[in-house]
């Protein structure tokens, strides 16, 4: 019931009551993570800022993914079909002479438009029923990539431009990081300003209980539907990202299983969290990485020729993915943000926890 | 009552497939009046204040506020109108703080939309929430519920959320405000504080009140004026003392006078 404010936090005026961080330590906890996370490129080699990168561009596209099933308590199962129109979009963008910095924005709004119109059924649809509608957005959509050549270049694909500002070119892992950086600062900021204001509770309020919003003036359509747009448009710069990053996109990779891998990352980072979905970004992606770590590490051994791992490695992970995402649902339904939560609540009042 | 009514009700009837939920029903609320409805079970009370609120639509007759046709206004547009309410049972926003329950009261009052809410600092979206921040913190004084304002409303007592949910009711700053059952399953001392919110919010902030209630003790004491429904249809309208003197109302809802004697235990004159 209480708040956990430490002592001595007294907020004497409104503003220092509305922060996004709640205590002081926090927020300077985030600001030396973000100041250390931007030495990343002296320590780490081009495969771990590679999957930095990945664990950016993804935690955006979750995060958009968030506000759609985490705030407004909707579904989506389409949601990797909007990510691959953004990366298409800015590649398209750019082969029109748009510089990239823009065309990434600029295949957000794309994106966005390209979410209302699939977020419209909302209005009216629920639940399963939902499901299915954005179901056939994720269908339509790579149906639409394969063959439409002059937005994705077919199935041959499409290449892209690196990313240029002011003359400088970050075609490389340890300059494209700092872009992913930038990037992922400003869309987490904008999700926490927004979830703090008008529209943001708007949204959560249709989750909780939409008679009462509707009674509190709140139109239904207009935040089922916008949250689409919201939705798509954090997938479509997560894309763009993407396909800067990769300088290819081809229409294979946003595939359904990509979708669903989106939604494990909110489910596992925390339905309802924005830090969660970071979190659960981070994880989907490194799971794997360290699951093969731990195969290499075996492979050799004696356990490797009793089992003869080294043929099932591959199986392996995507076994210990599934295994990841049921155990989480059992054992930790609120994600790994609210593990967090513990963990901190844990220690401030360690050793008197009782 | 000088002035036009705030709320009329014309001959409205609600029909759900064969089943009449409401019946010819006229009234009309006064502007600065706490009006109470009462009536047995299934009367039609709640279906009556869903039709003011917008939940359900008449099938005939019209709904007027303030004059104006309001029987096919979108239930959404109504809190701007200045029509607030509360829930019979608890429609909190369960996962929100308190203070965030009321200030979705603010909604319609609020002009931020998603993108200078996203720039918060930049479109001013900032000093928005902060001045409406004050009017919200003027409403958790007023109701007593400072001690709970950065709790999660999910995780409150009945009492508590009853009081939260009339604060987000009145952050709408409605001119009638619509209370379904504000006193039930409430103690004493919870209905007694209850009742003074609502004097005060006639008396002191100016709003109308059509409230539904059925502890009777409470609607006598504190309406002005009183209409009873039973089977969709009213059966009486007046100053509580006439209603409550009404051989129709003693039959469909209060019980004969010798019975009520009989409950209470006294003896039954002669």
């Amino acid at each position: 019931m209480t708040s956990m404010a430490p002592a001595g936090d007294f907020r004497s005026s409104y503003r220092a009551d509305t922060t996004i961080f709640p205590t002081r330590g926090s927020r300077y906890a985030m600001f030396t993570g973000v100041l250390i996370l931007c030495a990343a490129p002296l320590v780490f080699g081009r495969y771990e800022l590679g999957l930095l990168i990945t664990i950016g561009f993804s935690a955006i596209a979750a995060l958009g993914l968030n506000i759609l099933v985490g705030f407004t308590g909707q579904i989506s199962i389409g949601h990797a079909a909007f990510f691959g129109f953004g990366a298409f979009s800015s590649a398209l963008l750019v082969e029109h002479h748009i510089p990239v910095p823009l065309a990434i924005w600029g295949a957000g709004l794309m994106t966005a438009l390209v979410g209302l119109v699939f977020g419209a059924p909302a209005a009216r649809l629920k639940g399963l029923y939902l499901a299915i509608a954005t179901l056939a957005a994720q269908f339509i959509l790579e149906d639409f990539f394969a063959r439409a050549r002059w937005f994705s270049g077919g199935v041959a694909g499409r290449v892209t431009e690196p990313y240029e500002l002011f003359g400088l070119r970050f075609d490389r892992e340890e300059t494209y990081f700092y872009i992913v950086l930038a990037h992922v600062v400003v869309m987490f900021v904008a999700a926490a300003n927004l979830m703090r204001t008008r529209d943001g509770r708007a949204l959560v309020a249709v989750r909780d209980h939409y008679l009462s919003a509707e009674m509190m003036g709140i139109n239904l359509a207009y935040y089922r539907t916008l949250s689409f747009g919201i939705a798509a448009f954090y997938a479509g710069v997560a894309g763009a990202l993407y396909a800067h990053y990769l300088l290819f996109v081809s229409v294979e990779a946003f595939n359904i299983l990509y979708s669903i891998q989106f939604l494990a990352m909110v489910i596992i980072g925390g339905l309802g969290s924005i830090l969660g979905s970071m979190m659960g970004a981070a994880f989907m992606v490194l799971l794997p990485e360290i699951v093969q770590a731990g195969a290499d590490l075996l492979s050799g051994g004696a356990i490797d020729r009793a089992l003869r791992l080294g043929a099932s490695i591959s199986f392996l992970r995507e076994m210990a993915i599934g295994a990841a995402i049921i155990l989480f649902l059992i054992f930790e339904p609120d994600g790994l943000a609210h593990r967090w939560k513990m963990i901190r609540a844990y220690w401030k009042l360690y050793p008197f926890s009782h | 009552m000088a002035e036009p009514p705030i709320l009329e009700a014309d001959r409205v009837s609600l029909r759900f497939g064969g089943v009449r939920a409401l019946t010819d029903v006229s009234f009309a609320v006064g502007q600065g009046e706490i009006f109470s409805i009462i009536g047995p079970n299934g009367a039609g009370k709640t279906s009556m204040v869903n039709c003011v609120s917008g939940r359900y639509r008449p099938t005939e007759g019209r709904v007027l506020f303030a004059g104006q046709d309001i029987t096919r206004t979108a239930t959404s547009r109504r809190a701007a109108l200045g029509i607030g309410r509360t829930f019979q049972n608890l429609a909190l926003f369960g996962h929100m703080t308190v203070l965030d329950n009321i200030m979705v009261g603010r909604h319609h009052l609020l002009r931020s939309g998603f993108v200078r809410g996203m720039a918060y600092w930049l479109g001013g979206a900032q000093r928005e929430e902060l001045e409406h921040r004050r009017e919200v913190e003027e409403i958790i004084d007023f109701l007593e519920i400072q001690h709970v304002r950065k709790a999660i409303a999910g995780t409150l007592s009945y009492g508590l959320r009853k009081r939260v949910e009339l604060a987000r009711a009145v952050a709408l700053r409605p001119r009638l405000i619509l209370l379904d059952e504000p006193m039930a399953g409430m103690n004493l001392e919870e209905k007694e504080d209850m009742a003074r919110y609502i004097v005060d919010l006639n008396e002191e902030w100016g709003m109308t009140v059509l409230m539904i209630e059925h502890d009777m003790g409470v609607v006598m004491d504190i309406s002005h004026r009183v209409m009873v429904l039973d089977f969709g249809k009213r059966i009486a309208e007046g100053a509580p003392e006439e209603v409550l003197a009404n051989p129709h109302v003693k039959r469909a809802y209060l019980g004969e006078a010798d019975e009520v004697a009989r409950d209470e235990g006294e003896p039954v004159p002669a």
